[in-house]
């Protein structure tokens, strides 16, 4: 039992899979003065599934947005080691990133929603229009390429947020707390479509959540934030194999490391 | 792959998204609720009408005081000649100045919330121009400007503009946050945001703009030729409401009313008509619902 689980700190183990991203002491203070995180180190590696979770107000959404370049940190810096970098100096960041809610374009189809960063990065239109059939179909929703976002349910809007983000076949997938919002259901069968995502494409994914079950079930490591100020106070690994299905839902190595999480999530929010 | 191809079918929550049509009865073409819409303003106008003939009839009320429908509906007849002369006169006025107050209100709301200084700047002074009465500064409009149509048409487009331009402004303004951040995150331009997001944002706000607009265009037309009495070959309506009302020839005067504010109904038809095309696939304004 021990052995699927252990806490890493810090993170000393070699790993042979490429970094995608170093965080060093990275912190934000909003303009009214709050310190939305602070301290953070956070290390990725290409092809790992890494969540982060924590009590709300953690700044864990601060974090991400940080990470995809939607706004400076105050302090300590966020490096890409193996992204190429333009003239100016600024990392070439390769990622999708999916919001806590589908964030569609109403007036235009599932298809052209998907076409959209490509046409934005200047893809040809039919080309484009290829890719993003093909990342619906991905997705499961290759015969609702002409439907409207008014014309899905709340999981397939999801779906089409998924495939939007991944069409550009990003390195690394930024994912906001996406399930939150959906019945319990819809949120297994999508954890289990990611995760199918995730084995085949290989992507690199920091996946959001305030769900301790979600945490385990999806993601090899654990990162666990404080809040008041934000801060990273745990990073746990979770060894269960993949691919990860119902079974694993009722497994002692899940029950054990649910129970881990949650006693750091506890520091985390007593602290 | 297969398993998640086959993912929406055993989901419940997917299967259900698309709700299913129920067909209503149609005749004609119509559905029974189309027709009960058309059908009973129609029955209370016909009903209103009947009872003003036959309170002039019996009260024996003289026509160059009050006509009855039946009169008015002559007059329209025997008078369609000049009237629809001085019909296509207004039309013109007043579609000459919506198109002026589109290009231009669009155009200007485009360009002031590309520049916040601009907008800072100009804003005010379009309000000014808003709440400024319109009958209050035709005179002058007519007094500075030599030809009487380019005035009428200037009036016009003063009152149509500001509706349009503070509408669509409002719609640029109103991206999604979430899908503002999306177009940073992947680079993309002024330009991009603009077509991509901003525009068609704006469109349902712009429309709505535009239906006010076309009702507005055609009231500062009428008022501006009212200030300006003028009479000539080109006569719009209102100067013809105007002679008419001089020669106390009262049912031709009703018969001109009826045109403007059938004209009036017909713009208002057309604009919500072309509303509705644009915006039916995905606007909630637009999009019928079943509960």
């Amino acid at each position: 039992m021990p052995a699927a689980l252990r806490a890493i700190e810090p993170a000393v183990e070699a790993s042979p899979a490429r970094p995608v991203l170093h965080a060093r002491g990275v912190a934000k203070r909003f303009s009214n003065g709050t310190l939305a995180v602070t301290g953070v180190d956070l290390d990725l590696r290409a092809g790992e599934f890494v969540s982060l979770l924590g009590p709300s107000g953690c700044g864990k959404s601060t974090l991400l947005r940080l990470i995809a370049g939607l706004g400076e940190a105050s302090a300590g810096r966020i490096d890409w080691p193996t992204t190429d970098h333009d003239s100016h100096g600024r990392p070439m960041r390769d990622v999708g990133f999916v919001f806590q809610e589908a964030t569609l374009m109403p007036w235009a189809t599932a298809q052209r929603n998907v076409m959209l960063p490509l046409i934005l990065k200047r893809v040809p239109a039919k080309e484009a229009a290829a890719r993003a059939d093909a990342a619906l179909e991905a997705v499961g929703l290759g015969s609702f390429l002409q439907a409207y976002p008014r014309e899905l349910s709340g999981g397939m809007k999801m779906r089409v947020s998924i495939a939007r983000a991944l069409v550009t076949r990003p390195r690394l997938l930024l994912m906001d707390e996406p399930f939150a919002a959906l019945d319990e259901i819809t949120r297994q069968k999508l954890n289990d479509d990611l995760l199918a995502l995730w084995a085949r494409q290989r992507f690199t994914v920091l996946f959001v959540t305030h769900s301790v079950f979600e945490s385990v079930y999806l993601s090899q490591r654990i990162v666990v934030m404080a809040a008041r100020p934000g801060r990273v106070i745990a990073d746990v690994a979770t060894d269960a194999p993949f691919p990860r299905d119902a079974s694993f839902r009722i497994s002692p190595e899940y029950a054990a490391a649910c129970r881990t999480v949650s006693a750091k999530l506890h520091e985390a929010i007593v602290s | 792959m297969t398993a998640i191809v086959k993912s929406h079918a055993g989901d419940g929550t997917d299967a259900d998204a698309l709700a299913p049509i129920v067909e209503q009865r149609r005749w004609l073409g119509l559905t029974v609720t189309t027709w009960q819409k058309i059908l009973a303003p129609v029955a209370i106008g016909l009903l209103v009408l009947g009872l003003w003939e036959l309170i002039v009839w019996k009260m024996a009320v003289p026509y160059y005081i009050l006509p009855g429908p039946w009169r008015i509906l002559q007059a329209l007849v025997t008078d369609w000649k000049s009237l629809s002369g001085s019909l296509w006169i207004t039309l013109q006025i007043t579609g000459l100045a919506l198109l002026a107050a589109v290009v231009l209100g669009a155009l200007l709301s485009i360009l002031f919330t590309q520049s916040k200084w601009l907008e800072m700047s100009l804003f005010p002074y379009a309000v000014i121009l808003q709440v400024t009465p319109i009958v209050a500064i035709a005179p002058l409009i007519i007094i500075w400007v030599n030809d009487t149509l380019v005035s009428l048409l200037i009036c016009a487009w003063i009152v149509a503009f500001f509706p349009i331009l503070s509408n669509t402004i409002l719609g640029l303004n109103s991206a999604d946050h979430n899908l503002v951040n999306l177009f940073q995150l992947y680079g993309a331009n002024r330009w991009q945001t603009l077509r991509y997001l901003r525009l068609p944002a704006a469109l349902p706000y712009f429309l709505g703009g535009l239906r006010i607009s076309g009702g507005l265009a055609l009231i500062g037309a009428v008022v501006a030729e009212f200030v300006a009495g003028s009479g000539g070959t080109a006569s719009g309506l209102a100067f013809r409401i105007l002679e008419a009302g001089y020669q106390l020839k009262i049912p031709r005067m009703f018969a001109a009313l009826v045109m403007v504010s059938g004209t009036g109904v017909l713009i208002f038809l057309v604009l919500s008509l072309v509303s509705y095309l644009l915006l039916r696939r995905w606007h909630e304004s637009a999009v019928r619902r079943e509960n």
